[in-house]
Order: structure tokens, then C-alpha cells, then sequence
């Protein structure tokens, strides 16, 4: 099989490969998502944590 | 064995024994997924009905299992949770609820991508795929309604209650291929007694499945660390993690 013919899925590239292109998006927001909120968590606490500490 | 699991149970150790496994886990989906993609692109041969179409089949049926599964696990860990109280099962609910509605979506919308060229449309009103759509609707209800209560403890036991009632519509979903006379095709994997499936397709396919149920333990395992520092903000751990990190 040829890299064109790979390509061209048989003439259902335009689903084929939007189905699959469709889905890492779906895959990388659900890693990306709780990684920015986990960060998001992180700089509240720290930030909680400074405002303590000022205090004592 | 029983100590592992009461450490399980306590936020803390959860946290840290979450974040050991996490590295692991995410090797192990990616690789599958990788092995899964190369066997069902490249290795599996081509439909002789419906041609290079039909590879849309190792995101859209694994994706579709993902959407059922999470949710009884969503409505198992509630349950749990509402039972004994525990937790780590209300978190674990919780989380799971984004990630099933996301795989929800992926089987809903490479169904219809993969809908248009076989049967000629984006979507008719049949009963696998209404009922697959409830089943999104029910995930984002367990969302609003988590997100519409202030106090967590009482927003997880109403979101339970919701999940708990929500699982009628997973037998439908399953069995409604042959309840109702529907568009959509039968199931050609689970009747192993008369295989109508070739095993260079089949293998990708069950491959693709626990590259995708691998996926799903290692975010929720992400969210539920998040979660768990959510509501342990003001625990002595969870200060000393932030002003250590």
C-alpha cells in the first residue's frame, strides 16, 4: 500500500480521517483539562498559603 | 492486602498512590493505542461492503463501550458513596462524569460521520442512537446539577441519586438493537459463538478498547486528584503539599 493510497482511505478519507482527527481532540482536552485545573488549584492554595504567612 | 486498600480509602495516600501510577498507566494506553492505530490503519484489510469506511470502527464502537461502561461505573461508585459514605467513591463518580459525556460525544459523532456515507445520513431518530443521546444528556445533568449545589458532600448524593436512576437507559441502549428494528447494525463482536468479524479487524478493535479503558483510568485518576485537593484544601496534608511542592 502506497503513503497516497494510506491517504486516501478509498475515497473515504474525508471521514475516516476527521472521525480520527475528531477524536484526539477529544483525547487531548481530557488529559489538557485536569492538568489546567490542577495548576489553577495550585497558584489559589499558594497564593492562600502567602497571605498567611503575612499575617503571622 | 487490606492495609493497601484502607490507605486507598484515605485522601491522602490516594493522592500519592494516584500520582505513582498515573506515569505507568499513560505508557501503557499510549503504546496500546499506538499497536491498536497500526493494526486497524495499516494491518487490517479493507471492508468488501464498505470499504476503507468502516475504520471509523476502531474510535466509534470502543467509544461507544467507553460511554456505557463509565457510566455504570459513574452510577456504581455513587452508589457507594451514598451506601458507606465514602469519599473516594463520590470523587471517583464525579470525575468520571466528564469523561464519559466526552466519550459519549466521540460515539455519537463518529457514528454520524460514519453514518452519512454508509446509509446516506448524518442522523435519524432510531433507538440506539436516541437512546445513546439521552445518555449524553443524562452525563451533563450529573454535571449541572454537581455544579448547581454549593456544599460538595450533599451535590455528590443528589448527583448519585441522578446516575442511580439514569442506568435504565443502559440496558436500552444495549439491547435496542434488537428490541426495535433500528438502522443501526447488530452487535458482531459480542456473539463469539459465530464470529462474523475477521481477526485482522477484531484484534485492532479489542486492542483500540483497552487503549481507550486506559485512557479513561489515568484521567480519571488526573480528576480525582484534583478533586481530592479540592475538598481537602483546608487539611494539614494538602498545606503542607503546596508549601513544599
Amino acid at each position: 500500500m502506497s503513503l497516497n493510497e494510506f491517504f486516501h482511505m478509498g475515497g473515504y478519507a474525508a471521514y475516516v480521517w476527521s472521525s480520527y482527527a475528531i477524536a484526539l481532540v477529544v483525547l487531548l482536552a481530557n488529559v489538557v483539562a485536569p492538568v489546567r485545573q490542577r495548576r489553577k488549584l495550585f497558584t489559589q492554595l499558594a497564593r492562600r498559603a502567602r497571605r498567611e504567612r503575612k499575617k503571622l | 492486602m487490606w492495609h493497601f486498600f484502607h490507605q486507598l480509602g484515605s485522601p491522602k495516600h490516594f493522592y500519592r498512590i494516584a500520582g505513582r501510577w498515573i506515569p505507568w498507566l499513560a505508557v501503557a494506553c499510549v503504546v496500546s493505542m499506538l499497536y491498536g492505530l497500526y493494526q486497524g490503519l495499516l494491518v487490517a484489510p479493507t471492508d468488501y461492503q464498505q470499504g476503507d469506511s468502516y475504520r471509523i470502527m476502531f474510535i466509534h464502537v470502543p467509544a461507544a463501550w467507553m460511554s456505557l461502561f463509565i457510566y455504570v461505573v459513574m452510577a456504581g461508585a455513587g452508589a457507594i458513596g451514598l451506601i458507606w459514605h465514602m469519599k473516594l467513591a463520590e470523587v471517583v463518580a464525579i470525575s468520571s462524569a466528564p469523561i464519559g459525556a466526552s466519550f459519549t460525544f466521540l460515539a455519537l459523532i463518529t457514528g454520524s460521520i460514519w453514518g452519512k456515507p454508509m446509509w446516506g445520513t448524518w442522523w435519524v431518530w432510531d433507538a440506539r442512537l436516541t437512546s445513546e443521546l439521552i445518555l449524553l444528556f443524562l452525563y451533563l445533568g450529573v454535571m449541572a446539577l454537581y455544579g448547581a449545589v454549593e456544599d460538595k458532600r450533599t451535590a455528590a448524593r443528589a448527583t448519585a441519586i441522578l446516575a442511580l436512576v439514569g442506568v435504565v437507559n443502559i440496558p436500552i441502549i444495549h439491547y435496542s438493537v434488537e428490541w426495535w428494528n433500528t438502522l443501526h447494525q447488530g452487535p458482531t463482536v459480542t456473539k463469539f459463538d459465530t464470529p462474523s468479524i475477521d481477526l485482522r479487524m477484531l484484534i485492532p478493535l479489542l486492542v483500540m478498547a483497552v487503549a481507550f479503558k486506559l485512557f479513561y483510568v489515568v484521567v480519571l485518576l488526573m480528576r480525582a486528584r484534583v478533586e481530592v485537593l479540592e475538598r481537602e484544601r483546608n487539611t494539614q496534608w494538602v498545606r503542607e503539599l503546596v508549601g513544599s511542592p
